[in-house]
């Protein structure tokens, strides 16, 4: 599925949770709160891509892209009309605060708890692929719907399911955005880059991958930060991404 | 025939145009609808016939007005020198884009185009001789070319030039054994290279044209705002425009993105002005999607099937 606007929906749910610490929330409950909304929101559009597109085996080509693309352009335009170009960022107890570790080396307390969530997410995403019926299910219909289909499992059903996790992800990733770092509505282009380079450097579909690849990626855009300087930091993730498809379309750890 | 007739009807009353409209604005607008029917046409060799999607419409067009910028700044090259050499530059980087289809295909070419425009866009931003972040004033020759009395209305004439080549460009490829080898990449790469299409060259020398014709587009915008920098040379507008014109209008002719462009254009340019320009993207995006679900052969599509009666066009 070319669905490229799943940056436009971690950014969005960067903006909810900004929207709901307004009202006096902890960032972190506030994407945990917004993840069963996000993930009705996932289902939903992908129903309507289905009926719009799939079932006339039109989702091929163009149409489709354009399709997640427009969206993803609106969800932009429409956080601009909202919030304003302005960056924004959240408040919280473990926000602007630090642990020393030993000596002069301090540890940003919001990178330790967002490090820890997001490792949790990670794990549990991958252990619910690995383990579950309904994870082994979206696993396969990633290699063969036909086959699933004479398993007797619906794919559209299981890929529908995949789409919701996927999106409920986003809303507690935007929260984990949001606390490590401000945040713009014009966020999510440059996520595409990050998005994509992290899941082809890993090879679709692997998730061990996944940990692998974004460690690759967050350690060479400090180090192009650190050494070359901050205005060359966007195009790290878009050049390792340019390097991966040209030469090795399959990633790290794909078969 | 009755082509270029009206192609050159077209660029007479361009040509004519200061002697009845002394409007300075319909120039203003004029040569953004304009830019955008070279934009939408261009996108459409690659996009529409060859079923490629670039969103890296931004970086050709982009790369196309720096070229131009560098060497007007170094040796005050003459706008239609200008415009060749942009051309070649985006046209060069399209050679290279084509060469990337060769592994990527599907949305995997199209990121790949978007990785394009960012990286080139971080390079331009720590390019010192053409201004960097904070961009480049240019000044416009003194001199008016000759018997114009606006510059303005000079770049209008040009890019109305411009916009005809490109349709004609257009219309030959689709009209063409070009354009049977490239539509039939779109419908089955793998069928169409068993049956002995070329598949690689036609590939190659679609996007070669393609982006010199967005780079051709892109040369005159430092002369015309008089000033260029590069978020708004590389702007993602572009790349949603140059995709959203020819699927609104109808991929599968060369006159659906002319009529994209000028549609969109139009109501782009007015709702700016009324409402704003945060307001004048949304148009887009909410256009470009309502027509992908409800109209997926565009205008031309419904036009086929309410007015001429056709089911399969």
């Amino acid at each position: 599925m070319p669905h490229v606007a799943h940056p436009a929906f971690l950014v969005l749910g960067a903006y909810g949770t900004y929207a709901l610490v307004g009202l006096g929330m902890d960032p972190l409950v506030a994407g945990l709160l917004l993840m069963p909304v996000f993930f009705l929101f996932g289902l939903a559009v992908y129903q309507f891509y289905y009926m719009t597109f799939e079932r006339r085996g039109s989702d091929l080509g163009v149409r489709g892209i354009a399709f997640f693309f427009g969206i993803a352009f609106i969800v932009q335009v429409g956080l601009i009309l909202a919030f304003g170009v302005d960056q924004r960022m959240v408040e919280a107890s473990y926000i602007g605060t630090s642990i020393e570790i030993f000596g002069d080396v301090r540890i940003p307390q919001r990178m330790i708890v967002a490090f820890g969530v997001a490792l949790a997410l990670t794990v549990s995403l991958a252990l619910y692929l690995s383990r579950t019926f309904t994870g082994r299910a979206i696993k396969a219909v990633a290699q063969d719907e036909g086959a699933l289909r004479l398993m007797g499992a619906d794919p559209v059903r299981i890929k529908r399911w995949a789409f919701g996790i996927a999106t409920g992800t986003c809303a507690l990733a935007g929260a984990l955005l949001i606390i490590v770092g401000p945040v713009d509505p014009n966020l999510d282009r440059l996520y595409i880059g990050r998005t994509f380079c992290v899941v082809v450097l890993a090879g679709m579909g692997s998730m061990s991958g996944t940990l692998v690849a974004g460690l690759i990626l967050g350690v060479a855009e400090s180090l192009v930060l650190a050494s070359v300087g901050t205005s060359w930091a966007p195009a790290v993730a878009f050049g390792i991404l340019l390097a991966v498809l040209g030469v090795r379309p399959a990633g790290l750890f794909g078969r | 025939m009755k082509f270029l007739f009206g192609a050159l009807a077209l660029i007479g009353l361009a040509a004519a145009a200061p002697l009845f409209v002394r409007l300075e604005y319909f120039y203003f607008a004029g040569f953004v609808v304009l830019q955008f029917i070279v934009l939408a046409t261009a996108w459409n060799i690659l996009g529409g016939f060859a079923g490629y999607v670039n969103f890296g419409t931004g970086a050709f067009f982009a790369v196309g007005a720096y070229s131009a910028v560098a060497l007007y700044k170094a040796v005050q090259l003459p706008l239609g020198l200008q415009i060749l050499a942009g051309a070649a530059t985006a046209g060069l980087l399209g050679f290279l884009v084509g060469l990337l289809t060769l592994r990527l295909r599907g949305i995997f070419f199209s990121i790949a185009t978007i990785a394009i425009t960012i990286i080139l866009e971080t390079v331009v931003m720590n390019w010192h001789y053409v201004g960097g972040a904070k961009g480049l004033p240019i000044l416009r020759p003194t001199e008016m070319p000759l018997y114009f009395t606006n510059y303005t209305q000079w770049l209008f004439l040009v890019m109305t030039v411009i916009a005809v080549l490109a349709v004609a460009t257009a219309r030959y490829i689709q009209t063409g054994w070009i354009g049977r080898g490239l539509r039939a990449i779109r419908d089955n790469e793998g069928a169409a290279e068993c049956s002995g299409v070329p598949t690689l060259k036609l590939k190659l020398a679609a996007a070669t044209i393609s982006g010199a014709l967005m780079g051709a587009a892109g040369a005159p915008f430092a002369q015309y705002l008089s000033f260029i920098e590069p978020s708004s040379a590389f702007s993602l507008n572009y790349a949603v425009n140059a995709l959203a014109m020819p699927i609104i209008g109808g991929t599968a002719h060369w006159i659906g993105p002319v009529i994209g462009a000028i549609l969109l254009g139009t109501v782009q340019q007015v709702v700016t002005v009324t409402i704003s320009s945060e307001m004048n993207v949304l148009v887009v995006g909410v256009m470009l999607v309502v027509f992908v679900v409800g109209a997926p052969e565009g205008i031309l599509g419904l036009w086929n099937r309410y007015v001429l009666k056709k089911s399969v066009p």
